[in-house]
């Protein structure tokens, strides 16, 4: 019979999801916002995009560690080319996000311009590659049926 | 010993343009050079906290000396001579600027570590050297419970005092060791936010007119023009009605407000923007023009673009003139004082003098002394030349000097030291008889 309690993996898995969901939708939102600010320049839309890419940061970095965590201790019995792409994507967000971050915190129109809406793209389409990926179950070690 | 150098030069990032100047553009003057505009991705900081004098004392010319003449302040900012030679000095700090992006939560904290830990004192202190041996025989607390006092001035039997939020005005007849009335209210001064808190304040040599300094809310407009109504302007206010106009805007915050005693012209310091590169934008002495636009935030140094502000305002820009003289950039200069009635003789007979508290916006740091600038007939005539130094040390900031005050009288400059939390009193060496 089927059973219909969570076990561990599976409630490890919700929650690494659900964290995975913040940077895809932050980064995504926050592309909307910088694009706001520049086509207004109203200094709010920049300060939410500020605050925005932070959150991503957080659980972006959380979930990059978390999913380098899940490749080292499955090394031992396979390595999942899917997995692996799911933490390339996750870190290469990280490290453009931190940038982005850094960008954002200048002062005024420089707090956006072309390059920080182009790392904040970039940023969005990582986080939502990996999300998919998480999601689609491709980098699972086995798909629960 | 805390040498918080965070010059956090991440390899990715403009390494060759970490935050460091050059020593072959000249900074100050009439005509500075301004290099290209250099935003970095993390701003250069560095901060250099607080070592404490221990014996030394600040370094100033051979024929002076220099002794403190008050200790343990709580945050000594400006310092007013008062008729009967007695010294007030307003103490506090304020500003009360909401962190609004995640920077604001990062950068404030690092900034801190350069300033005192001590409580604001929000009060004057008055300190009697009836006998001028550098020693004050009566120190009192002449008023407190004031919100951030800053600019002082004197006229006509009060004492005005810009605080954070408002011109007061306190009676005072000579002799007085203690306010005996409550602060009257002369005018509201713009305070919502308060980035830059401090309001200076100087009198018309006719005693008619009050001039306020009234700083800008933002370094560059980050945090909307809504914010910066009536802010990086002067007013100068009718002392008998209260009435106010507005003399000069876009003067992004003149921290320091003085009568050129040839002239009679107000002349300002003035604190100018930050992260544009470590030999950006030259803080000035200028003259304060009536009806100027000095160009804050659409440009700087006349009708330079700052690429931060948008949208930008071509029209006002053209209308935006220059200031008279650079005293360097990030110098942060807080304090000006007019040497007046023949000032020490010699070199420094026709001049100001410039407190400068030092920067944190570039790696190899800038001001940290009080500056010497010559003039003639009313307007600079020299480049500037150091009158007190060794406020930095090797390992951190002894102390970094705020108001300055010349003394006709007395013959002695006085200097405000708001991380030491000193009164500097430096004087010609006596010839004993």
């Amino acid at each position: 019979m089927r059973t219909t309690t969570l076990g561990a993996r599976q409630s490890l898995r919700g929650l690494y999801g659900l964290i995975l969901g913040f940077p895809a939708a932050l980064f995504t939102i926050g592309v909307l916002t910088d694009i706001a600010y520049l086509k207004t320049a109203e200094i709010q839309w920049t300060n939410f995009s500020q605050w925005l890419i932070t959150g991503a940061l957080v659980f972006g970095g959380i979930a990059a560690a978390w999913s380098l965590v899940a490749i080292v201790l499955s090394l031992r019995t396979s390595i999942r080319l899917w997995r692996v792409v799911e933490f390339g994507a996750l870190a290469l967000m990280f490290v453009l996000g931190l940038i982005n971050a850094f960008k954002h915190s200048q002062d005024g129109w420089s707090s956006v311009g072309a390059f920080g809406l182009t790392l904040s793209i970039l940023c969005s389409l990582l986080a939502l590659t990996a999300g998919f990926i998480a999601i689609s179950g491709a980098s699972d070690e086995e798909i629960a049926r | 010993m805390i040498r918080t150098t965070l010059g956090v030069c991440a390899a990715a990032l403009v390494l060759a343009a970490c935050g460091r100047s050059d020593p072959n553009l000249n900074e100050t003057g009439a005509r500075p050079d301004l290099p290209d505009v250099r935003e970095t991705l993390i701003p250069p900081m560095r901060v250099t906290g607080p070592t404490g004098w221990g014996d030394q004392v600040p370094t100033v010319p051979a024929g002076f000396t220099v002794t403190a003449m008050a200790t343990d302040l709580q945050i000594p900012r400006q310092i007013l001579v008062l008729p009967n030679g007695d010294i007030l000095i307003a103490e506090g700090r304020g500003g009360n600027a909401p962190p609004l992006r995640p920077k604001d939560i990062i950068a404030g904290p690092i900034k801190k570590k350069g300033n005192t830990q001590v409580e604001s004192g929000d009060r004057l202190t008055l300190l009697r050297d009836a006998d001028n041996d550098g020693r004050a025989e009566v120190r009192t607390v002449f008023a407190d419970n004031l919100d951030a006092p800053y600019g002082l001035a004197f006229v006509d039997g009060y004492i005005y005092v810009a605080n954070q939020d408002a011109l007061v005005r306190i009676p005072w007849t000579p002799g007085q060791t203690r306010a005996t009335a409550a602060p009257e209210e002369v005018t509201k001064l713009p305070s919502r936010i308060n980035h830059h808190w401090t309001k200076s304040l100087t009198v018309s040599a006719d005693g008619q007119t009050l001039y306020v300094g009234i700083g800008s809310n933002s370094n560059v407009g980050e945090r909307g023009m809504a914010v910066e109504e009536e802010r990086a302007v002067v007013w100068a206010i009718d002392r008998a009605t209260g009435a106010r106009r507005t003399m000069a805007t876009g003067i992004r915050n003149p921290t320091a407000l003085a009568i050129e005693p040839t002239t009679g012209a107000v002349w300002a310091v003035v604190n100018e923007r930050d992260e544009l590169g470590p030999q950006l934008v030259p803080d000035y002495l200028t003259s304060v023009r009536e009806g100027a636009f000095y160009g804050w935030p659409y440009s700087y140094w006349g009708q330079n673009i700052d690429p931060r502000v948008r949208p930008q305002k071509p029209e006002l820009v053209a209308t935006a003139i220059a200031p008279d003289y650079a005293l360097g950039a990030h110098v942060a200069a807080l304090g000006l004082s007019f040497a007046t009635q023949g000032g020490f003789g010699g070199a420094f007979t026709e001049g100001a003098f410039v407190g400068e508290h030092g920067s944190w916006n570039r790696q190899d740091p800038s001001g940290y002394k009080v500056a010497w600038v010559p003039f003639s007939a009313g307007r600079p005539s020299g480049p500037p030349v150091d009158f007190a130094t060794g406020f930095l040390a090797e390992d951190g900031a002894r102390g970094r000097p705020v108001g300055v005050t010349f003394d006709p009288t007395r013959r002695i400059l006085l200097v405000a030291d708001d991380l030491s939390n000193t009164i500097w009193r430096i004087a010609p060496a006596r010839t004993t008889p």
